[in-house]
Parts: C-alpha cells; sequence; structure tokens
C-alpha cells in the first residue's frame, strides 16, 4: 500500500480514537446519578406537547439539491483545474460554457423562488 | 546545525535508526513512526486548542473593552486548563428516548473530522502528515464529515428543537459548501496539482496577489462553513435553545466547543497556506525550522483577524444567510472562477509581472461590476419599499373650527 494512505488512514483511526478516550475518561470521572427529571426532554421548562419528530420542512431538500448539483460540477471541474496549464484557450473556452450552462441553472432556481428561505 | 535548522526530521531520523538498530523490520519501523507521528500531530492538536482558547477569550475581551479572564494564573492562562478539569467532571445525562449510539457517536465524528484536516498542511518544507495528491479534496470531504456529527446530534436528541437546529445548521454548512469549493479550484488551476505541498511550493507570489476575490470568497466561506459569527445562527446560545446540542453536557458539549475553536486555527492554517503561501519566506528552505516559524505568523495573523471579526459583526438571520451564499457568493465565486479561467490563459506565459497586473486588473474589474450590480439592486429594492410604506392621504374628518368660533362665549 503507498505510504501516503497508510499515515492517513493511521491518522483517521487516531483522530477518532481520541476524543472517545477522552470522553471515556469523562464518564469515568463524572458522577452518575440519573434523575427522571433530569433524563426528562428539554422544551423551555415545560413539559413535551407532541411528538419529537416534526415535519420536515420542503425547502432543507431544495437546498440539498441545489448543493447537489453545484458540487457535482465542482468535481467535474477539478480535472479542468489540475490540467489548466496544458489546456488550450479552446478548453477555457468549453469550461466557460459549461458553468454558464450550470449558472443558467442557477438563475431558473432563482427567479422560480427556489431560493427563498420560507 | 542540523538539529537546529530542523529539529523534527533529525529526531525522525534518529529514532528510526534506534529502532531498526534493535533489529526490527523496515516495515514495522515505518508504521510505528506513523502511529507516534501522528498520535502526537493529533494530540499536540488538541492540546494547543487550550492556548487557542485563551487568546480568543483575551481578544475578545480586548474587543468589547474589558479584561479577559485575569485571575487564574498570570494572565489568566490557567483558566482554560481550570474550565477543562471542571468539564471532565460533569456528568453526561443522556435524555430519555435518545438513540445513544448516534448520540456518543455525534460529538467523536465533529472533532475527528477537524483533528483529520491536519494530517495534510504542511507544516514546513519537510515536516507534513502525509503529501497525498488530492490534498484539496481530502479537506472538503473531511470538513465536511463534521456536518454528519451535527446531523447525528440533531436527530438522536428526542428533541424537537435540537432537531430544527440540525437541519437549519446543516442547511448552512452545505450551502456555504459551495463557494468554498469553487474558491478552492482557483489555487489548484494557478499550481496544476491538488495537492498541498505543490501548491505551497508553487507560490513565488503569494496566491492572494494573484487571486484577491477567490481569497475574499474563500475567508468568507470557511468562516460560515465552520459556523461562527457572523454565521454562528447554529449554535449561538440565544438562537433556539443553542440549537442541536441542547441535550449534551459535559464533556460531549465541551468537545463540540472545542472542536469549534480548533477548526478556526484549522480553516486560518489552510487560508494561509493556500494563498499566503504557507511555510514560504526569506530562508525557509535552507533552515526548515524558519518555514514552521512563518506558517505560525501567517495563520496567527488570519485567526486574530476571524477573532475580532467574531467580535465585531453582529448575526446574521437564517434567510439573510441563505440569501447571501446563493444569490452573492456562489455566483460570485464562478464569475470569478471564469474571470480567472479566462485572463490566465489570455496572459502571456509564466509568472511575470504583466500577468499580475492583468490578473489585479480583472479582479478589480469584476468587484467592481458586482459591487454596482447590488447597489442597482437595492436601490430597486428600496424603491419598491419606499412606494409602498409612503402613507397614503386621509381626508379630514373634522373641519377645522373658524377662528371666530373659538371665542369663548361669554
Amino acid at each position: 500500500m503507498p505510504h501516503e494512505w497508510l499515515y492517513l488512514l493511521i491518522f483517521l483511526v487516531i483522530s477518532l480514537f481520541i476524543p472517545a478516550f477522552a470522553i471515556g475518561m469523562a464518564a469515568l470521572l463524572s458522577p452518575k446519578k440519573p434523575s427522571p427529571l433530569k433524563n426528562s426532554i428539554y422544551e423551555c421548562g415545560i413539559e413535551t406537547v407532541g411528538s419529537s419528530r416534526i415535519q420536515f420542512k420542503a425547502q432543507y431538500y431544495l437546498y440539498a439539491l441545489l448543493f447537489l448539483v453545484f458540487d457535482v460540477e465542482t468535481v467535474f471541474l477539478y480535472p479542468f483545474a489540475v490540467a489548466y496549464n496544458q489546456v488550450l484557450f479552446f478548453g477555457v473556452v468549453e469550461v466557460v460554457l459549461f458553468v454558464l450552462i450550470l449558472a443558467a441553472g442557477l438563475a431558473y432556481a432563482w427567479r422560480a423562488g427556489a431560493l427563498e428561505w420560507v | 546545525m542540523s538539529f537546529i535548522a530542523d529539529p523534527v526530521t533529525f529526531i525522525i531520523n534518529w529514532l528510526s535508526s534506534v529502532l531498526s538498530g534493535w533489529g526490527i523490520a523496515d516495515m514495522w519501523v515505518q508504521f510505528i513512526m506513523f502511529v507516534l507521528g501522528a498520535g502526537i500531530l493529533a494530540f499536540g492538536a488538541m492540546i494547543f486548542t487550550i492556548g487557542l482558547i485563551w487568546v480568543e477569550r483575551k481578544l475578545g475581551g480586548r474587543v468589547q473593552d474589558r479584561i479577559g479572564p485575569n485571575r487564574v494564573g498570570p494572565w489568566g492562562i490557567f483558566q482554560t486548563i481550570a474550565d477543562m478539569l471542571k468539564i471532565f467532571t460533569k456528568e453526561l445525562i443522556t435524555p430519555t428516548g435518545a438513540d445513544s449510539t448516534l448520540f456518543n457517536l455525534a460529538p467523536i465524528l465533529a472533532m475527528a473530522s477537524v483533528l483529520g484536516l491536519w494530517a495534510v498542511i504542511p507544516l514546513s518544507p519537510t515536516v507534513f502528515g502525509t503529501n497525498i495528491d488530492v490534498g484539496i479534496l481530502y479537506l472538503i470531504g473531511v470538513g465536511a464529515l463534521g456536518e454528519l456529527g451535527i446531523i447525528l446530534a440533531g436527530l438522536s436528541s428526542n428533541n424537537k428543537y435540537a432537531l430544527v437546529g440540525g437541519f437549519r445548521a446543516v442547511a448552512q454548512l452545505i450551502s456555504y459548501e459551495v463557494p468554498f469549493a469553487i474558491a478552492l479550484l482557483i489555487p489548484v488551476m494557478f499550481s496544476g496539482s491538488m495537492g498541498l505541498n505543490d501548491i505551497v511550493a508553487s507560490q513565488k507570489v503569494a496566491f492572494i496577489f494573484q487571486a484577491p476575490v477567490a481569497a475574499l470568497v474563500f475567508f468568507i466561506a470557511s468562516i460560515a462553513e465552520n459556523g461562527r459569527a457572523p454565521f454562528d445562527l447554529i449554535e449561538a446560545d440565544s438562537e433556539i435553545v443553542a440549537g442541536f446540542n441542547i441535550e449534551y453536557s459535559g464533556l460531549k458539549f465541551g468537545m463540540y466547543y472545542v472542536a469549534d475553536f480548533l477548526h478556526a486555527f484549522t480553516s486560518a492554517m489552510i487560508f494561509a497556506s493556500l494563498f499566503l503561501g504557507g511555510w514560504r519566506g526569506p530562508g525557509a528552505e535552507l533552515y526548515p525550522i524558519l518555514g514552521f516559524v512563518y506558517l505560525f505568523i501567517k495563520t496567527a495573523a488570519v485567526y486574530l483577524l476571524t477573532v475580532t471579526i467574531r467580535f465585531t459583526v453582529p448575526r446574521l438571520r437564517i434567510d439573510q444567510m441563505m440569501a447571501f451564499n446563493w444569490k452573492y457568493l456562489t455566483p460570485l465565486a464562478l464569475a470569478t472562477l471564469l474571470v480567472t479561467a479566462i485572463v490566465d490563459k489570455a496572459a502571456p506565459a509564466g509568472q511575470g509581472l504583466i500577468r499580475i497586473l492583468l490578473l489585479w486588473a480583472a479582479n478589480a474589474a469584476l468587484f467592481f461590476v458586482t459591487d454596482r450590480i447590488v447597489t442597482i439592486f437595492r436601490r430597486n429594492r428600496e424603491k419598491e419599499r419606499k412606494v409602498v410604506s409612503e402613507p397614503r392621504p386621509v381626508p379630514i374628518a373634522v373641519r377645522p373650527l373658524p377662528a371666530s368660533e373659538s371665542e369663548v362665549n361669554s
């Protein structure tokens, strides 16, 4: 396995382990006196009313959709950016057209009111 | 000279030779060195946060015309340690009905995503975690793991407010990923590689002088990604009752807090590496320890700017934040990308002065045009508002009395 990625794996495992270890230590050092009042759900000091699984607003879905489109566009643009120094001017024109098509999509979403926070 | 010039590499070489001298196979020596290096880097980053919190509290106090903590130790430097000891001994309450696996996993993920960023940042010409060739994509990806921690916290606490807070937080964070990723394309374009070592090595002229608008967009997007002011709606104490971490107590809450401060410093370090030249400076190649000093100075400058902004600018509402991102920052980022791509290709080759001046002119023109568009847009909207809110002429219900009738009848 190439050495760089092995280091990355070790680093990620260690960075998962360090906060887990810290929280484990805190679990050892802290008092454990659960009571029904302490464990009850917080709702500004009153008893909870209704289910805690409230409705998911559709606006969040629209933001996620826009993010998806632009993130995939960015992923397509990264190989262009890496090869930028060897690309001819024609390639730059192609990428400009690509970005303009997606920007037209953003303009359409804007005019259609998909960007308003309801 | 070798130890003073480059202490870390000296110690690494010495330790490797000691381990090989004990007869351990080469592969295992490397593995042990990796584990030690990763452990020291991650642990050091966490311990460094103690100093960061102290700096932020003192500087915040000065901006707000008060002294920060100054009782615990000289200039209050032990305040953070005292707070840490206190928070270690607080009871860890799990609310009824909460999904305990996800509830416990969320702060671990939030912290791990910030620590993981330290693996790819070049701290000096010879000291870095790892030199993968897709460092930028790794930064974006691992930085986004923290959002997973937030939505898990919101979902697994059995609490309406945590859920709504989690939704809003993730909506804000994914929205600001878009200009973040697009602005990161510009250094990749200039240096021809996604690896951070190559980007830093190719900055004979720092990229902030070649692409100032992209640097500004990246700076704003990274502050918003971090969730600090003015974008700190997701975790502010007075908003939606502290958002997604209502039900967290003790060290689990402390993990989010520490992750927030460490993320601010790490974002400053990434900005310094990508746009300010990282470890570059006079004499850094010969004496790598100087490279570390330069990086630290640049990062400290950007971090202090971030802290000052936090205590200066008021908080944005969630709809203002979203409008700012989708209607201003993303189009600006896309326009910067296109303008930089076209001008850089059209300019003469090499990193000459003409190319830099052309880029400056293009960026200034872009900024000017954006400013004009925003001013026209705002003027139109104020005109609309003024038309709507002018009072309608109301007919006088009572006729004013003529002067002769106002005399008192005697």
